[in-house]
């Protein structure tokens, strides 16, 4: 499936999660990353720690409801594989983050901005495998 | 306040990966389909937002501690080890399969769709077989006598 060039919204959105980033460690001190965020809010280490983990993720939750209200329209979403490849995808992902400490937001932002060699590694590690494995996906096994 | 704060920051995550395509898994596989239909949009999604996170941290680091903590959450080890680059390696093929980071897929939730509910279920299921397997490691990894 094909989809539209968007530099624009590309920049904004992404200054936007940077901003976040930031937010999050001026305030709470914490690193922006939703593995971290998700993982301590089912296993929290006290009341205020799954406190801040819950309000974070609400208004994660709460975002495309507020670009319908600003813009007219639902955020754009197509799910180009099947249910099976989500959900075993899904599985994989879980499994992978947890073992590898963190994901796109936690490593590829937060880490990388802290110049940190551990996320800097696993930032590199996982958007190769991910481009091997739609390469395979895509044009050696057609799905 | 606390809690305010930490929902609205939330919420600019939220929109920062909704505006940004981030939460759409056609794009997202996209941007990785360099041998397809290539969208480079994600590629200026992470630039924009690192580049606004080195700045800004620059700046936050420079103060003695978060304003409603008494230190900063920073991870100390700076050491690469197998279980990083084993589990990223593994995140990678999952990203891959499903078009979904977690980042991604959580803002997604309020879409409500069917999809995005299977997704997460399988997500939350991944994190907690890691987490037995780690404790059964680190089980079998101490000395029995």
């Amino acid at each position: 499936m094909e989809t539209l060039f968007t530099p624009y919204q590309a920049l904004g959105g992404g200054a936007l999660i940077g901003l976040a980033s930031v937010l999050l460690m001026w305030t709470h001190g914490r690193i922006m990353g939703a593995t971290g965020i998700l993982a301590g809010f089912f296993t929290p280490t006290s009341v205020a720690d799954w406190g801040w983990r819950a309000a974070v993720l609400l208004g994660m939750i709460s975002a495309p409801l507020a670009y319908l209200l600003v813009s007219g329209n639902m955020p754009a979403f197509n799910v180009p594989v099947s249910t099976n490849m989500l959900m075993i995808g899904g599985v994989i992902v879980g499994f992978g983050v947890t073992l590898g400490s963190g994901c796109t937001s936690g490593h590829g932002v937060c880490g990388m901005a802290r110049l940190s060699p551990r996320s800097i590694a696993a930032t590199l590690t996982f958007m190769l495998t991910t481009a091997v494995t739609v390469y395979i996906v895509r044009h050696i096994l057609g799905l | 306040m606390k809690i305010i704060t930490a929902y609205i920051i939330g919420l600019i995550f939220g929109l920062g990966i909704s505006i940004s395509g981030m939460s759409n898994p056609a794009k997202v596989l996209n941007f990785f389909d360099v041998a397809g239909s290539w969208d480079g949009s994600l590629g200026l999604v992470m630039a924009a937002a690192l580049i606004l996170a080195f700045i800004g941290y620059k700046l936050v680091f420079a103060q003695n501690k978060p304003l409603f903590g008494a230190n900063f959450f920073v991870p100390a080890n700076r050491k690469l080890d197998t279980k990083l680059l084993s589990g990223s390696a593994i995140f990678g093929i999952g990203w891959g399969i499903s078009g979904f980071c977690p980042g991604g897929s959580l803002p997604a939730i309020g879409n409500g769709s069917v999809e995005i509910i299977q997704f997460t279920i399988a997500l939350i299921v991944g994190i907690f077989l890691a987490k037995a397997a780690l404790k059964l490691v680190a089980v079998k990894a101490m000395p029995n006598s």
